[in-house]
């Protein structure tokens, strides 16, 4: 998968969030095999120096990490956000969230735009968490992204693909564009699902940090999303609505 | 004079923000800083004046999905 000119062989990215703890987050990570983390920003402690401790666990890692703006619900919040995110990350790739709504944690597709296009102008590399609408897609891409995120499921409900109707069409409509299932997988069966679609990756936190075993977790959404992937190429048949017989029949044995 | 830090009250000399991440125990530390809701670099913290009641974000990497 090629983004923003960069390469990413791993077709899965994780979250870094929940996990029981930081050498679970460690053994997650190694076995997902992915190349590239999401991060955040958090108020630090003069005295704690928490932030440290765990940028020098993910640097150890080996792996390219994707600063978010989780949590901001303005247009504001979210560029200040990112700009202090490419300071201390120093990337200027971005996963923006404008949050719009609290119990789903849906996009402000309005904030997220006029987000986008601020932060494209100031040299960001935008992956915007999104809806599967297509006129919103059409103005990020507008906007400058180069990159679309849309939801499965709203965050953290491991419910899966919710509009699968809606993200056949994504896909469909945006044939060039790298597009990444965000948010909402709960299973690796969604995982594989996703890719079968023909999305180029998922991004996944909570299902393999609140699994029994995040590390065996991960690895098995590893796997299922090499096996959607590989599915997607070898282009699966269409279903039909009657049955169909598999095997010949021709020659069959007049026995009755 | 009285400034906020990460939401909490707190009494500083400084009058820069360089010199209050030094005075607050930052010194050294990776972070980034706001002031008033503005994104405030590194390179521009020693001429950036804090003033009464000046709202002071320092963020520093953490977990996030």
């Amino acid at each position: 998968m090629l983004v923003y000119g960069t390469a990413l062989h791993s077709r899965l990215l994780l979250g870094t969030a929940l996990y029981p703890s930081p050498d679970v987050l460690a053994d997650a990570v190694r076995a997902s095999g992915t190349e590239l983390v999401t991060v955040s920003l958090r108020r630090e402690s003069a005295g704690m120096r928490a932030g440290q401790a765990f940028w020098t666990l993910i640097q150890g890692l080996g792996v390219r990490v994707l600063p978010n703006t989780a949590g901001c619900h303005s247009v504001r919040e979210a560029v200040t956000t990112a700009q202090m995110a490419r300071e201390v990350f120093a990337t200027d790739w971005v996963k923006l969230e404008v949050i719009g709504e609290g119990d789903t944690l849906a996009p402000d597709v309005f904030g997220l735009v006029e987000a986008a296009r601020i932060l494209t102008d100031d040299g960001f590399k935008v992956f915007p968490y999104t809806t599967e609408d297509l006129v919103v897609a059409e103005r990020l891409l507008r906007a400058g992204c180069e990159v679309l995120m849309p939801w499965g499921a709203p965050i953290g409900s491991g419910k899966g693909l919710n509009n699968p109707f809606g993200l056949r069409a994504m896909r469909a409509h945006f044939p060039d564009v790298p597009l990444v299932v965000d948010a909402g997988i709960g299973l690796p069966s969604h995982a594989a699902a996703a890719m079968e679609l023909g999305y180029d990756a998922v991004l996944i936190n909570t299902a393999v940090a609140q699994a029994g075993d995040p590390a065996a977790m991960a690895h098995a959404f590893r796997l299922a999303v090499e096996a959607g992937y590989a599915a997607r190429l070898a282009d699966p048949m269409e279903p039909r609505d009657m049955a169909s017989p598999s095997t010949p029949v021709l020659g069959q044995a007049m026995l009755a | 004079m009285k400034i906020l830090v990460n939401g909490e009250r707190r009494e500083v000399a400084s009058t820069t923000l360089d010199a209050a991440l030094v005075e607050l125990g930052y010194s050294a530390a990776l972070v980034a800083t706001a002031v008033d809701g503005d994104f405030v670099p590194a390179s521009a913290r020693g001429i950036c004046r804090l003033d009464e009641n000046s709202a002071i974000e320092i963020l520093a990497p953490m977990k996030g999905g």
